[in-house]
């Protein structure tokens, strides 16, 4: 290490289930170099300092979405979030709001796995076709329709920033919301009406208020907000229009 | 799927509409009114100065396309705005549950009902 080794104090926000009543503040100086990510920052402390410190990474990339964690109170994945821009204050890193801790910055996401489950994120034909008919065509606007909505990694900092998913856990939210909107515009799908049950239901998309952190804080441009708040508009026609042409739905 | 579990669908749209239509009137008109009503009539200035006088505003409510835009702009206004304070409740923390929704929902609809009668009473 040079002597100008530049030092930047980490704050981590620590817990562990087996000992701790409830979580705690721990700070560490690491040393670190510009091309240094907080996830970085955070594995030279598992290193170095506390072999027992739990955080989810993978792919260092922002392609996985397994590092998210709150960096100074916002959600980011914290490899593609820089220590140099936070140098010299001290930075402070916790798991990500509104899930529980399972232990230091990993989160119980089981109920958002459920949620992903319940939209039926497949395609669900609109047609049945077989082998000699061939594949199913689509057009590059119908492609456009849809691919916008498909960049989603799942990597929760929607949920995190959603102070409705705050107030309650069982709104189905962000991230499902917009993986429900790709499938269902989605020309080869036929799946809206099935899926309209949830979209129309009381987790469904009426618990959003519209605040829009959502889509500010994804890493992949999803802006899962506007999948919600279209859906907010499919869901009051399917209120209203259900007595001219009856269906199945939420009863 | 079979084992889908059943949903209990939300009433939601029926305020979320009210709320939305209301703030769709409120942006159109709202600051246009406020201009009228709170400035430049009490003010003179623009305006002549019996825009508002009483014989001219009975007529305009006597009147079915005066008496329709002012019980939309009463009523609506109302429900934008009980929507709105309901759901500022919740995201305050006050999660006042279903006697918050009778306050808030439970005077825009008195005052609907209000409007509507008053307005219906001064004839046409």
């Amino acid at each position: 290490m040079s002597e100008s080794q530049k030092i930047i104090e980490i704050e981590v926000l620590r817990y562990n289930p087996e000992s701790d009543k409830e979580p705690h503040r721990e700070v560490y100086k690491v040393p670190f170099s510009d091309d240094m990510s907080v996830l970085q920052g955070a594995q030279y402390i598992k290193d170095n300092f506390d072999g027992s410190l739990t955080f989810r990474w993978s792919c260092r990339m922002a392609i996985c979405g397994s590092c998210g964690m709150m960096i100074n109170g916002i959600p980011k994945l914290s490899c593609e979030t820089f220590l140099r821009d936070y140098y010299p204050n001290r930075i402070s890193i916790e798991a990500m709001a509104h899930f529980p801790i399972e232990k230091d910055l990993v989160v119980d996401l089981s109920g958002f796995i459920e949620k992903l489950e319940s939209i039926q994120p497949y395609i669900i034909p609109r047609e049945a076709r077989t082998l000699e008919q061939g594949e199913y065509i689509q057009s590059p606007a119908q492609f456009n329709e849809y691919i916008q909505f498909t960049s989603c990694i799942n990597c929760t900092l929607c949920y995190a920033a959603c102070p409705q998913f705050g107030l309650n856990p069982d709104f189905i939210g962000p991230a499902a919301m917009a993986l429900l909107h790709r499938y269902n515009m989605d020309s080869r799908d036929g799946g809206a009406e099935q899926r309209m049950q949830l979209v129309t239901s009381e987790e469904g998309v009426f618990n959003c208020s519209a605040v829009g952190y959502c889509s500010e804080v994804c890493p992949k441009h999803v802006d899962p907000g506007n999948a919600v708040n279209i859906n907010k508009i499919n869901a009051a026609k399917d209120y209203f229009l259900r007595f001219l042409s009856p269906k199945g739905g939420s009863k | 799927m079979s084992t889908m579990k059943v949903r209990k669908r939300s009433n939601a749209p029926i305020f979320w509409g009210l709320f939305g239509a209301g703030g769709m009137l409120a942006a159109l008109f709202g600051p246009m009114l406020v201009f009228i009503t709170g400035i430049a009539v009490p003010l003179a200035l623009l305006l002549p100065a019996d825009t508002m006088s009483y014989p001219k505003m009975l007529a305009f409510a006597q009147n079915f396309i005066g008496k329709a835009f002012i019980f939309a702009i009463i009523a609506l206004f109302m429900w934008h705005a009980a929507h709105r304070i309901y759901h500022s409740l919740h995201e305050i923390g006050i999660h006042a549950g279903m006697f918050a929704k009778l306050l808030c929902y439970g005077s825009a609809l008195v005052c609907t009902v209000i409007s509507a009668v008053v307005l219906l009473g001064l004839g046409f």
